[in-house]
């Protein structure tokens, strides 16, 4: 009997014994944790479960590939199923650490559109179906009264002047540098084209030089709510699920700012070598089913992967007077000056605009 | 008496009859094997769990072979070529071929992310490229530079030759801010990218001043420790402990609470009107909040090892000293302290070498100038996944600590330390 079976009958028995049904885990799906992981767990986990009499146990992870990495070259493979971001799904796959996922189990849409035509545009791959789609945008306190007009744009975040106090950020260069860029004044669509210039990537560092003084870093995706709530900060660069969660879940009256939004997915992959390939196959495609992506979207302000989930957007899960479909990325009024996060440039450059972010804050 | 004096020619023999001396190798040995075999278990287990991959990793920052492994072909012609030439022919066919079976077998993205690591900003050059490669025809030279011209770049093909060199010294240059080039063999890095040299020293220096701190705070409490009667010890050890059981994640995030601009000691600044309510004081995301942290979580690995010396010195020595005439200051400095001393070497080398790995508590409060190697360490592990890279800069972390031991060991001596 292999190790991972025994983990599997030890996590099993356990769940036996606390909840008093008989239980095998089948499935072991890997996630981000929190809001994000009980959405999933709500619009996915159950139903199948339910459906397939099959169990799934549930793990958090900090995202990136290491430990897939990890499973798949010491031939351990203990995920069967893993959310990741896209520039992740992307490397894996190159670097034939993930299973390929034939596009033709996937459901079609209830009115028989065939799924790769009803998935949004980029978000299926060799490797990795999309789920959902998240947003970095920046966002304020509007319960605190300060003198100042309501922010509205990406140029507002840097504008210390008519803004002042501390802005969180995340102290990473993806994302934080295109943030620059917009508020410097260049166009959605030319930002990736003005970073890979060497100009480019200078004058990123100068805009964010205007605020450095009065920037508190953060890393972890909890944070920005913390330091917003305890007036730490002003503004800060969020996930926009985190802070809807913080707003509606937990009372906070925060506002998010969409000008400027860098949006991206968050895909299933199947590390190489899964055990359990069959069903984890079979979840992907019903998890990506048009209804459990609309079903999710109840639970978080994450926009669903398919085009005919949008209509069946419903009403957050614990208050019907919220509608959630004006609160995704994707809607149209947040959407108006958004950008998608560009894996390619980042999966050329992150190395090396790493070590440069890096020296800039110690300079 | 003859009889008596030839006697103890003979051996003398057990009760069985075998000589009394191979009886006794034969139990000695028995005995001795009963010890290493009680030591066998744990000594495997340490091998296996800890010098087998710590080796196996350090292995790594030398030896990377990602790019051969993947480009035979390729990696032939390189060898040969002299890196300085334009390239020929033959080699842009050995990367054509390489490059169509890199896809095939879904391994080209480990030869772009390896040749990208040297020269940033290739990686989607190869994946793109190999992506067309089956459908390529000769001449290669003409077809590959269609496809994107930065192949006719010299540099991507010495970023190549570097690459497919298994044994390399790469990592290390790179690690000390350095970079490793065919023509020109080490040169510094651009001067925008040098991050980890300064990082070095900056992890040196805040693990100094933490462990310079712990000795301040800690040197007094333990004092106390030792010396007041046991109910009130007690007490104050319990209240040393308390913390240290508790998450290290607790702690920083309370810290957080109580250091930031809107946290209680500033608020309690501006009530005594110590500082204007906007010019608050700011204690964290910054080397100060690094320090105060990290000194309060490290504080009782010096606290226990002092307490534990001075709890064996006996009470007596002080008041000899006094008795003969020495001042209460003097009998401690010159009676006291000496025979404490392997306790702060003790309490000093733990803080010291903890602190030097610390990545959490500096990521959280850091900021930007509480960044620490090991946090450059935990990125290249987790993140870019450049195992090799991370593996150099630990190898140079675990070589600093090496040579600090070594220097503990000429000025004060090793056998002086006592743990516990």
């Amino acid at each position: 009997m292999s190790g991972l079976t025994k983990k599997i009958i030890a996590i099993a028995g356990a769940s036996a014994f606390v909840s008093g049904a008989a239980m095998a885990a089948d499935l072991t799906v890997v996630s981000w944790g929190g809001a994000y992981t009980k959405s999933q767990v709500e619009a996915y986990h159950k139903p199948w479960m339910a459906k397939t009499g099959k169990a799934i146990v549930s793990e958090d992870y900090g995202g990136g590939i290491a430990e897939i990495k990890a499973q798949v070259e010491s031939g351990n493979v203990t995920w069967d199923v893993v959310d990741v971001e896209l520039s992740d799904a992307i490397r894996a796959c190159d670097e034939g650490l993930l299973e390929t996922i034939d596009h033709s189990i996937l459901p079609p849409a209830p009115d028989g559109t065939p799924a790769t035509e009803d998935f949004l545009p980029g978000t299926l791959h060799d490797c990795a179906v999309a789920n959902i789609v998240w947003s970095s945008v920046y966002a304020y306190d509007s319960s605190k009264t300060r003198n100042w007009n309501k922010p509205t744009t990406m140029a507002d975040f840097f504008n210390t002047k008519a803004y002042p106090g501390k802005r969180g950020m995340r102290k990473s260069p993806k994302v934080t540098m295109e943030f620059a860029l917009i508020a410097d004044g260049v166009p959605v669509s030319e930002v990736y084209d003005v970073l890979g210039t060497e100009e480019g990537v200078a004058r990123a560092f100068a805009k964010l030089d205007t605020i450095k003084d009065d920037v508190v870093w953060w890393e972890a995706g909890a944070q920005p709510p913390q330091l917003l709530a305890d007036g730490e900060v002003v503004f800060s660069t969020a996930w926009n699920g985190r802070v809807f969660n913080a707003k509606n879940a937990e009372g906070q009256s925060f506002e998010m700012v969409w000008d400027g939004q860098i949006y991206d997915l968050d895909l299933w992959v199947i590390p190489k070598g899964s055990k359990n390939k069959e069903a984890a196959l079979d979840f992907v495609a019903f998890s990506t089913a048009t209804e459990q992506l609309a079903a999710q979207a109840s639970w978080i302000s994450y926009g669903p992967a398919r085009a005919s989930s949008e209509a069946r957007i419903g009403t957050f899960h614990s208050d019907d007077s919220i509608n959630m479909a004006v609160h995704m990325p994707t809607a149209a009024g947040n959407f108006k000056n958004a950008l998608q996060n560009d894996f390619e440039f980042w999966a050329d450059n992150a190395d090396q605009l790493n070590e440069r972010f890096n020296a800039w804050l110690s300079k | 008496m003859a009889d008596s004096q030839t006697a103890p020619l003979e051996p003398i023999t057990a009760a069985d009859g075998t000589p009394l001396k191979k009886k006794l190798a034969q139990a000695l040995f028995r005995s001795r094997v009963r010890a290493v075999s009680l030591v066998v278990p744990l000594f495997a287990f340490v091998m296996a769990s800890f010098v087998i991959p710590i080796f196996a990793l350090m292995w790594q920052g030398v030896y990377n072979d990602r790019f051969s492994s993947h480009m035979p072909n390729l990696t032939e012609q390189l060898t040969m070529w002299d890196g300085l030439t334009e390239p020929n022919e033959i080699m842009y066919g050995a990367l054509v071929a390489d490059l169509t079976t890199a896809r095939a077998n879904r391994t080209i993205g480990r030869v772009a992310t390896r040749v990208n690591q040297e020269y940033p900003g290739t990686r989607s050059l190869f994946t793109s490229t190999a992506r067309k490669a089956k459908k390529l025809k000769p001449p290669f030279k003409e077809s590959v530079i269609k496809t994107n011209k930065k192949w006719d770049n010299i540099e991507v093909w010495q970023a190549m030759k570097i690459t497919s060199q298994d044994l390399t010294p790469g990592f290390y240059a790179t690690a000390l801010d350095g970079r490793y080039t065919v023509d020109q063999g080490f040169v510094r890095q651009d001067e925008n990218r040098q991050i980890y040299v300064k990082l070095f020293w900056r992890t040196m220096l805040i693990s100094a001043t933490v462990m310079g701190l712990c000795l301040l705070l800690g040197y007094p409490v333990a004092y106390l420790l030792a010396t007041l009667p046991l109910r009130t010890s007690n007490l104050l050890m319990i209240m040393v402990l308390l913390p240290f059981w508790t998450s290290l994640l607790v702690r920083t995030t309370a810290w957080i609470a109580i250091l930031q601009s809107q946290g209680v000691i500033n608020d309690l600044m501006v009530y005594i009107g110590i500082t204007a309510d906007d010019a608050r004081f700011s204690l964290i995301y910054n080397m100060t909040g690094t320090i105060i942290a990290m000194t309060h979580i490290l504080l009782p690995f010096m606290i226990l090892p002092l307490y534990s010396v001075m709890k064996t010195i006996p009470p007596s020595y002080m008041r000899a000293a006094r008795s003969l005439g020495a001042t209460p200051t003097m009998a401690f400095i010159k009676v006291y302290m000496p025979q404490t001393i392997p306790g702060i070497g003790a309490g000093g080398l733990l803080v010291f070498i903890l602190a030097i790995g610390y990545y959490i508590t500096p990521a959280l409060v850091g900021g930007q100038d509480g960044q620490l190697i090991s946090n450059m360490i935990a990125y290249h592990m987790q993140k870019s996944l450049n195992w090799s890279l991370a593996a150099a800069l630990g190898g140079i972390l675990l070589a600093g600590v090496l040579v600090l031991y070594w220097a503990y060991d000429k000025v004060i001596g090793i056998d002086n330390m006592k743990l516990g």
